[in-house]
């Protein structure tokens, strides 16, 4: 979630009042933001940082917060935000070239006039553009914005796709000029702009705007050219927006227009701009100012929220979270509204809903549940087996451990002396070599367990149930998870008997026979499940120290598990100094 | 020795010298009868005679002073100011600026103003004479009673001598020892159990037991640690049954690895969102992508096998079972897809182009909800009231920190019924966690892809005066539900909260790795008391 931070008093002076940090908590709280923190006391002047819910971009700017807090304190309405075209009628023009569409297709435009800035409203214009692209435009990918200064430039203007070496200007804040291929590495190490580099970098074509002089307006979505720099003097200002998102390029102009005409000459009046782009079809003046109708239906809304309020009231709940709502003359159920371009975050008659909740109050809604259900509890089949097993380990005197899933690929493989098999499911991108693969095996959490506890008393015990997880092509999800049992001795003296004898207990408490191999061949049909075990050989283990253990169950014989004397060079490579034995079942044949 | 059974015969020590000594002197004093050993000793002799009756005794705590080492030479050698006198004496005059070559420089240095002090020697020029022919070494006399008596003949100077260090006060413990009831002059042969053949042959009659200690621990009887569950699994086996006490049942949770289908783009979470970003979700590089979203057998049959019970209160007749609706996961599939891109049931949708490429990667869960919208599409067949929870792993791609794992668990509960309000809710939220002691809930909007509305669960912390979050809740939006082809009219809760965060807090315990992973202390498995949220 987005922090913002706004100048505290400022913000008080436009809610008419002064709050204290428990009131505006408060406030906050039931609004559906949160206040993070206020520094009033560590600096000049004091800021409130306020968390901000991830879809609400109208919020991203002291503007907006003022703007939306005020409506809810029903201290004003929403604006209705108007076009306004220049005296003399003629628009200004940006033409849309057919290879924009090989790298960045979608373009708006807007135009402020007569916008009057200070240092706080600048600042707060700069910062909320770097809001946007952060979190809309998923750090500029979707959507990119340039704001200019109208008269340093002439229109009309052009959107273009060049070659970067054909392409050439005066980057902002820079003395020189560069080609499009000289930003790419003078920008390469730039803290700041380094991370948006690849959106074009290996494109044949860059997107770039125009004016009528061929003086560059900015590249998008890298840099704005130098010459069309706004200022703190600057009175009229055009926004570009490219993209590469058709929804999200409008969506941004609504807030951008929405929260900064506020300052114009006519306040919430915005300049249209004629967009000329024959080969797609969208040609169109920018922005569409016009708020979206929609229903929504009073008894739905009543419903959710436990309420019976007449759809006049609703209406007001509605007009305090920005809504423009009437009863609908047709339909007596419905409510005719309009949403405004603020509020992208509308998507269905839930939001709405939700919204008249809000105004009306969460925590003030009656509880009332009207459960119609018969349902019944069950526990998952195989926790009741886990528990099963769990408790009887530690009745046994053995400690129940609980490492993560998550391991590297040496301490599954290597480290227990095993090549890579390939079942396991790999990680693409983890953070660190800690986390490479999901574990196929629980032994290597117990003896990192093991090895984190050295100071602990001799010996140690430990088991952990918990799930594995193997490649499985022939599932939707082409892995599988399958429960395992472990458990690990650590002493002066290997416990070997120990971890069979924990290995007999639990059989015996899984009703589950001890039976010597060639009775359990001999005799197919036993009833119930009956298990041996048998040498085998297996690197984690001391050579003749190591067994297999099988369970006969319903005429199948399967191999669920091994135990074993642990190596020499598996307690090293765990760097345990004392020897040790574990066991690993699967034990989802007793399911 | 703990475990010795039987006649443990007592061997001849200080309380035998104790026992003696009051057969002729009764009461007894320690301090002067046995001045030589140590109190700790005098007092371990004495409880253990006392405990058999065989003595009583008081304890008296006296201050005393002693002489510190430079008193007692004092008391050899005569004070300072004496040895000054002494010498400006002896001398008849002696150069203020030579003093120090006949008398000891410590001396020269207090001795001289003590001396002028007591009027025992005057300047004269540059040089001090004598004016007292004999002179009364009050401090040396003084500390020569004190040696003698430990105190002080006027207790009015004792301030003096301690700040001059000529003294030092003293804890002296001593005992009055009288005979107790069972005195006698040794200690009998005692007995430290009941065994087997005392029952045989009735020696237990007349048997001396040796008293039990009762302010020592006992032994654990299991000849080594105790088994113990982990705590986590402790907290979660309490919400478990508080589940099950609510009738819920349990969601089959048996996949860490899930679809971007499944775990995203069926919750409405947009292609675009930032929780599918590389930094926060963990991709799977092996195997490559995942096959087309249909029914899991693992998880239908272990559904089936706990739901069955429950037909027992629902059994649909014949023609009814006939008529149910059945799971079509094309269609499934391809409203997910039209509610993103086109908008569908109602929503304008998000309105981008949908990748079918996305829905195929396969992502470890990043949350358990991927299972319950598997369970909820699996309503659409038999569209029902019903509740279901689960607990289990789930994995994050963060940066590991106090607070932060890659993985921790997901406690998540979903209620599906016809006509349910917000404000139900939150009743039901408010009983949920009255049942782990938390009382004072609010509840504030918030925003959730796949819920509208969507609150935030707060909780107020006594310990830490001030509201904590305590876990997500909300009403799942039409675009997920109308998706799965479930009714319009039967809506449905979800709410979710992470294992370990209550735990913490409820602990008091600070760092997520104490409680989760390999470095997990053994010693902390093994003395958490149970788990009883909502007594603690």
């Amino acid at each position: 979630m987005p922090t913002i931070s706004v100048d505290k008093y400022a913000l008080f002076k436009e809610l008419g009042r002064n709050y204290s940090r428990e009131e505006f908590d408060d406030l906050c709280f039931d609004f559906g933001i949160e206040l993070d923190d206020d520094t009033e006391g560590q600096e000049e002047p004091a800021q409130l940082k306020i968390e901000i819910p991830a879809n609400r971009y109208d919020m991203l700017c002291f503007e907006g917060i003022a703007m939306n807090l005020r409506v809810f304190l029903e201290k004003q309405q929403c604006p209705r935000w108007q076009l306004k075209a220049p005296e003399n009628g003629e628009l200004q023009t940006v033409t849309i070239h057919k290879d924009t569409e090989r790298i960045r297709p979608y373009f708006s435009c807007a135009i402020l006039r007569g916008i009057k800035f200070d240092k706080a409203r600048y600042e707060s214009f700069i910062a909320l553009q770097d809001k946007l692209h952060q979190n809309l435009a998923r750090q500029r990918s979707l959507v990119a914005i340039g704001t200019h200064d109208l008269n340093t430039i002439q229109g009309p203007f052009t959107y273009e796709a060049l070659p970067p070496d054909q392409i050439k200007f005066k980057p902002l804040n820079q003395s020189k000029e560069m080609t499009g291929t000289e930003m790419m590495a003078f920008y390469e190490k730039d803290k700041h702009l380094g991370k948006y580099l690849h959106i074009i970098r290996d494109s044949p074509v860059y997107p770039i705007i125009y004016d009528k002089n061929r003086n560059v307006l900015s590249m998008p979505p890298i840099i704005n050219g130098d010459l069309s720099k706004i200022k703190l003097e600057t009175t009229d200002v055009l926004i570009d927006i490219t993209a590469t998102d058709k929804t999200k390029v409008e969506i941004v102009n609504h807030i951008l227009v929405a929260m900064f005409s506020v300052y114009c000459t006519e306040p919430f009046t915005v300049e249209p701009v004629k967009i000329v782009s024959e080969h797609n079809g969208e040609s169109r003046q920018t922005p569409d100012l016009t708020p979206r109708p929609t229903q929504a239906s009073a008894s739905f809304i009543n419903s959710v929220c436990g309420l019976s309020q007449s759809r006049d009231e609703l209406c007001n709940l509605l007009a305090k979270m920005c809504y423009d709502a009437k009863p609908s003359p047709s339909d007596e159920d419905a409510l005719d509204i309009n949403v405004p371009i603020t509020r992208a975050d509308v998507l269905h008659q839930a939001d709405v809903m939700e919204d008249a909740a809000i105004a009306y109050g969460f925590n003030k809604l009656p509880r009332h549940f009207p459960s119609t259900s018969s349902t019944v509890a069950a526990g998952l089949p195989m926790n009741k087996l886990s528990d099963i097993v769990r408790l009887e380990a530690a009745m046994c005197g053995w400690a129940e451990v609980m490492p993560l899933i998550l391991c590297s690929h040496d301490e599954n493989y290597a480290s227990l002396n095993k090549s890579d098999d390939g079942k396991a499911v790999k990680l693409q991108n983890p953070k660190t070599a800690e986390y490479q693969i999901v574990r196929t095996s629980l032994i290597p959490g117990l003896l990192k367990t093991v090895r984190e506890n050295r100071r602990h008393n001799l010996p140690m015990k430990t088991f952990e149930v918990s799930d594995v997880c193997f490649k499985d092509e022939t599932l939707e999800r082409k892995s599988r998870n399958e429960r395992h049992f472990a458990a690990c001795f650590y002493g002066k003296t290997s416990g070997f008997e120990q971890v069979h004898g924990l290995l007999d207990r639990i059989m015996l408490m899984l009703k589950s026979a001890f039976i010597k191999k060639e009775e359990g061949l001999k005799n197919p049909e036993v009833a119930g499940f009956s298990y041996w075990i048998e040498e085998v050989e297996d690197a984690t283990y001391l050579p003749h120290h190591a067994a297999a253990v099988y369970v006969r169950a319903a005429g199948m014989t399967s191999r669920i598990g091994t135990l074993g004397m642990l190596h020499p060079t598996v307690l090293k490579a765990y760097e345990l100094p004392f020897p040790g034995s574990t066991m690993e079942l699967n034990i989802e044949v007793f399911l | 020795m703990p475990g010795a059974r039987g006649p443990v015969p007592v061997p001849t020590d200080l309380t035998t010298e104790v026992l003696q000594a009051l057969e002729t002197t009764d009461p007894l004093l320690t301090a002067t009868s046995l001045p030589h050993v140590a109190q700790a000793d005098i007092k371990a002799a004495l409880d253990r005679l006392a405990s058999r009756s065989m003595i009583e005794y008081d304890t008296q705590d006296n201050e005393v002073v002693v002489p510190t080492a430079e008193g007692k030479q004092i008391i050899d050698e005569g004070s300072h100011e004496w040895k000054v006198w002494d010498a400006v004496k002896r001398e008849g005059r002696i150069p203020i600026k030579e003093l120090a070559n006949f008398v000891a420089a410590e001396s020269a240095k207090v001795g001289q103003g003590n001396a002028f002090k007591s009027k025992w020697i005057k300047k004269d020029v540059d040089a001090l004479v004598p004016t007292a022919d004999s002179v009364e070494d009050t401090t040396r006399l003084t500390l020569q009673y004190v040696q003698a008596h430990s105190t002080f003949e006027d207790p009015k100077v004792s301030k003096d001598y301690l700040k001059r260090k000529l003294v030092t006060s003293q804890k002296l413990i001593a005992y009055t020892v009288r005979k107790g009831p069972k005195y006698a002059k040794e200690i009998p042969v005692e007995v430290t159990d009941l065994t087997a053949e005392m029952l045989q042959n009735g020696s237990w009659k007349t048997a001396n037991f040796k008293p039990y200690n009762f302010s020592s621990r006992g032994i654990l009887s299991t000849g080594g640690e105790p088994g113990a569950l982990h705590p986590l699994m402790k907290v979660r086996e309490e919400f478990r049954r508080i589940f099950f006490d609510l009738d819920f049942i349990e969601m089959p949770t048996g996949r860490f690895v899930d679809s971007g289908f499944w775990n995203f783009d069926a919750l409405f979470v947009p292609q675009q969102h930032p929780a599918r970003d590389l930094q926060d979700t963990f991709y799977v590089s092996d195997p490559a992508e995942a096959g087309r979203p249909g029914p899991d057998v693992d998880a239908d049959q272990a559904l089936e096998s706990m739901e069955r019970r429950r037909n027992i209160f629902t059994r649909k007749s014949d023609q009814q079972q006939e008529d149910a609706p059945k799971l079509d996961y094309e269609k499934y599939y391809a409203n997910v897809r039209a509610v993103h891109e086109t908008g569908a049931f109602g929503s304008t949708g998000y309105r981008y182009p949908y990748s079918d490429a996305e829905t195929k990667r396969l992502v470890l869960r990043t949350h358990t909800t991927a299972v319950s919208t598997y369970c909820l599409h699996r309503l659409a067949a038999n569209p029902r009231p019903c509740r279901y929870f689960s607990i289990d792993r789930v994995f994050r791609n963060e940066t590991v920190d106090a607070t932060h794992l890659a993985e921790f668990h997901q406690i998540e509960g979903v209620i599906a019924d016809y006509g349910l309000t917000l404000g139900g809710l939150m009743a039901f939220l408010e009983g949920f966690f009255n049942e782990l002691g938390i009382t004072n809930l609010r509840f504030k909007p918030a925003y959730n892809p796949y819920t509208e509305p969507s609150m935030e669960i707060f909780g107020f912390h006594k310990g830490l005066n001030k509201w904590v979050e305590i876990g997500n809740s909300g009403m799942f939006r039409p675009e997920m539900l109308l998706s799965m082809g479930l009714p319009e009219e039967l809506r449905v809760y979800g709410f979710g909260l992470s294992l370990e965060r209550p735990t913490m807090i409820k602990y008091g315990v600070s760092n997520i790795r104490e409680l989760l992973g390999h470095k997990v202390d053994l010693g902390f498995i093994q003395s958490n008391a149970a788990v009883r949220l909502d007594k603690d």
